[in-house]
């Protein structure tokens, strides 16, 4: 009984974690996902012109029952909301539908009967204007967004095809999105690992200073700290002018991959040091000293020794600033050139500007789902260090 | 017991989140862009509206976006009143039904106002203007024209446009020969769109991209860039609070119009209205220029303002020589298009 009880007292105790992981990051997580996937939201808003449409052969001139049917089901919207999904759709697979939808509702408001839609807007006798409608009303195709992410598109017969060049960018942009996160990691390791090794061997004030040096960064704002780097970086900026000054001349430092990786390195560093600090703590210090004293040259001491111990904390430390890096969207939109834009601002520009929640979704799924592969790789590389982790 | 007694006071707990009762009522919220320019509505629009209707006025800026509106929309009882919105927001919102009518009777009638200011669901708030600008300071020979934009030879170093296809593919045109007024004309055809890229491709290695407003100004004073695509309301007020010598390049500059919009539903829908009606009385417009060189919608204002001013904005009659107006229906339909050509091409 008393089992019982103590069993629901943890539970009740872990119930409001339970909560908010359920509300702010499963929900979401599943909206999210569920969003990826069309709704078929077009034959949904014209039921009339999708079975209509369905006898087309989609390139001679429409016929007399889709016209029909599509003014219908214009007229039957019960308001300008409900075709809100259509008109975005549609304009997504063809450009044009959002004033050809507009233009053709505000023409039909009020009337009656039988109207003539290509006097309304000559594009409705073009069968270009009623292909996508065909398209998007006959078969519903789940996969469409995520192919599109991914710069790929299914033919009427069904087999995969990658879009034309230069029409998206899409896998360009993620394939320089895990370079650009990978290139940060490496820098901030670089620079991390000596410096939480530095950390751990002193005592006192000197340490305290150094640990300040990486945690007051952490407390600024990341714009405040992009910014200040697009001051220093730039063609006449400090870090130029102190260049010129010691006669090497100025050097390319903003608006390209060497600026964003520099940024987001400083940005990210104190994911990299206090993981690996934090375990360099609880090593004893004698062990350099013991390799040492059996004959091992300090290189070798630290490969041997300190590198395996400290694996954990470098383990856990680039996995944090992978993941970080991979979402970068403002220091590489301020600091970088076209060359160095990452997949957020392609997310962003499709959530925030053409309000296209499936694409967003997409590329948004797309990029978990290499994240977790990638995850799942390094997880396994980690622990087949038998022991030693 | 204990552990009753923490089931006891989580349950209390959840149940009070549960049961939050209905929000108080919220300040009339208005939405703005930020910086120098939404300082200058606070002083002139807010404010007084406050005082005058002893309603709290709050005010927030955004950066624009559809997907914004459309999410604000899509959840119901949104938390802003009145939003100032472009010109494809205006179109886009409207036709989906984003937006209240607007009361054309509380502002004075449709008249009142430019033609291209009047619209079911907005009212015009400002005109501005994206044009050619250069630090006269630093440039001996003036730059007149998108053409000698594209011209390296003559004017050595790089030069700042806005990112995305929106302004750049029109300035292309422009510096490819083709008349203001024929832009979108040629724009409309895929060729047209082949041959505003190829523009591009002429200048790519030599171009900045920028996408807030306050950046192409910060490029021109640290001298990163020689002459760079801006929006003209920032540069006089920049010429005059820290003595640049910016200069606008009117011919070729591409004007447009921003909309207040009230919100599908808002809670404030009745203030949003008198609000608007104030922000559009000429009296109050008039002190507009003062602040920031954007051109006044309502027709009877535009006399109020003193001549010095004046001739600062993209509606004096010698500023809109050679200029045109964005074409927010070509947009509203292409933007998606077109945006994912150019990133495709950016990345090349």
């Amino acid at each position: 009984m008393s089992g019982l009880r103590q069993r629901l007292v943890a539970l009740a105790l872990v119930l409001p974690l339970l909560l908010f992981l359920g509300v702010f990051f499963a929900w979401p997580l599943v909206t999210m996902s569920a969003e990826a996937i069309p709704q078929s939201v077009v034959a949904r808003g014209l039921p009339r012109t999708a079975a209509a449409a369905a006898a087309w052969d989609r390139t001679t001139p429409p016929t007399e029952a889709m016209r029909e049917a599509l003014v219908a089901d214009l007229r039957a919207a019960p308001d300008d909301q409900a075709l809100a999904g259509v008109v975005q759709t549609l304009n997504s697979a063809k450009s044009g539908y959002r004033t050809l939808i507009a233009r053709t509702v505000a023409a039909l408001r009020g009337g009656e009967g039988p109207a003539d839609l290509a006097a309304i807007d000559r594009r409705w006798a073009d069968p270009a204007f009623w292909r996508p409608i065909a398209a998007e009303t006959a078969n519903t195709r789940p996969d469409a967004n995520l192919l599109a992410a991914l710069d790929l598109r299914r033919d009427e017969d069904g087999t995969i095809r990658s879009l034309p060049e230069g029409a998206s960018a899409n896998r360009r942009i993620l394939v320089r999105t895990f370079v650009i996160a990978g290139l940060v990691t490496l820098a901030c390791l670089l620079i991390g690992l000596p410096y939480a090794m530095l950390m751990a061997s002193l005592e006192g004030w000197r340490r305290q200073v150094l640990l300040a040096a990486v945690l007051l960064p952490l407390w600024t704002s990341l714009l405040v700290r992009t910014a200040a780097w697009f001051i220093l970086l730039q063609d006449n900026g400090p870090v130029n002018g102190l260049l010129r000054a010691v006669g090497i001349g100025a050097l390319p430092l903003i608006f390209n991959r060497t600026g964003v990786v520099v940024a987001m390195t400083h940005v990210l560093l104190p994911f990299m040091v206090l993981p690996i600090y934090s375990v360099l703590l609880g090593i004893p210090r004698n062990l350099m000293q013991a390799a040492g004293s059996m004959g091992a040259h300090p290189i070798r001491a630290f490969v041997e020794v300190l590198l395996p111990l400290s694996a954990r904390g470098i383990v856990a430390g680039a996995l944090l600033v992978f993941m970080a890096a991979i979402g970068y969207y403002i220091t590489p939109a301020l600091i970088g050139g076209p060359q160095d834009q990452m997949i957020s601002s392609i997310i962003a520009f499709y959530a925030l500007q053409t309000a296209n929640w499936g694409m967003a979704s997409a590329l948004g799924l797309v990029l978990l789902a290499i994240t977790i592969v990638l995850y799942a790789v390094y997880h396994r590389l980690s622990v087949d260090e038998p022991g030693r982790a | 017991m204990r552990g009753f007694r923490t089931l006891v006071s989580l349950g209390t707990v959840l149940a009070g989140l549960a049961a939050a009762g209905p929000a108080p009522a919220r300040d009339l919220t208005v939405v703005s862009w930020g910086g120098t320019y939404q300082d200058a509505q606070r002083k002139i629009y807010f404010a007084p509206f406050s005082q005058a209707s002893g309603r709290k006025v709050l005010d927030e800026s955004w950066d624009g976006g559809f997907g914004v509106i459309q999410a604000k929309g899509k959840a119901g009882n949104p938390n802003w009143d009145v939003v100032q919105v472009e010109a494809e927001e205006l179109a886009l919102g409207c036709a989906d039904g984003l937006y209240e009518k607007l009361d054309w009777g509380k502002l004075g009638g449709k008249d009142a106002f430019i033609p291209s200011a009047v619209s079911e669901c907005g009212v015009g708030a400002i005109v501005w203007s994206t044009a050619l600008s250069y630090d006269a300071d630093r440039l001996k020979t003036a730059p007149t024209s998108w053409a000698d934009f594209w011209d390296v030879k003559t004017f050595p170093g790089k030069r700042g446009l806005r990112r995305g296809p929106k302004y750049a593919l029109e300035f292309a045109l422009m510096a490819d020969g083709v008349k203001p007024e024929e832009v979108y004309t040629v724009l409309g055809t895929p060729a047209g769109i082949d041959r505003a890229f190829r523009k591009l491709d002429e200048l790519k290695p030599n171009i900045v991209w920028w996408e807030s407003g306050a950046q192409p100004l910060s490029l021109l004073s640290s001298g990163e860039v020689v002459m760079t695509a801006a929006y003209n309301g920032r540069i006089s007020g920049l010429n005059r609070a820290e003595k640049k010598n910016f200069k606008v390049v009117w011919p070729g500059s591409i004007y447009a119009v921003d909309s207040w919009v009230i919100l599908k539903g808002a809670e404030n829908r009745q203030a949003g209205q008198d609000f608007i009606a104030f922000a559009s009385k000429p009296e109050n417009q008039a002190k507009l220029p003062e602040y920031i060189a954007y051109g006044l919608p309502n027709k009877a204002a535009g006399a109020l303002v003193p001549a010095a001013y004046a001739k600062e904005l993209p509606t004096d009659p010698a500023n809109t020589a050679g200029a045109i107006p964005i074409n927010a229906d070509f947009w509203v339909d292409n933007t998606e298009e077109l945006t994912k050509r150019f990133n495709a091409w950016l990345a090349k």
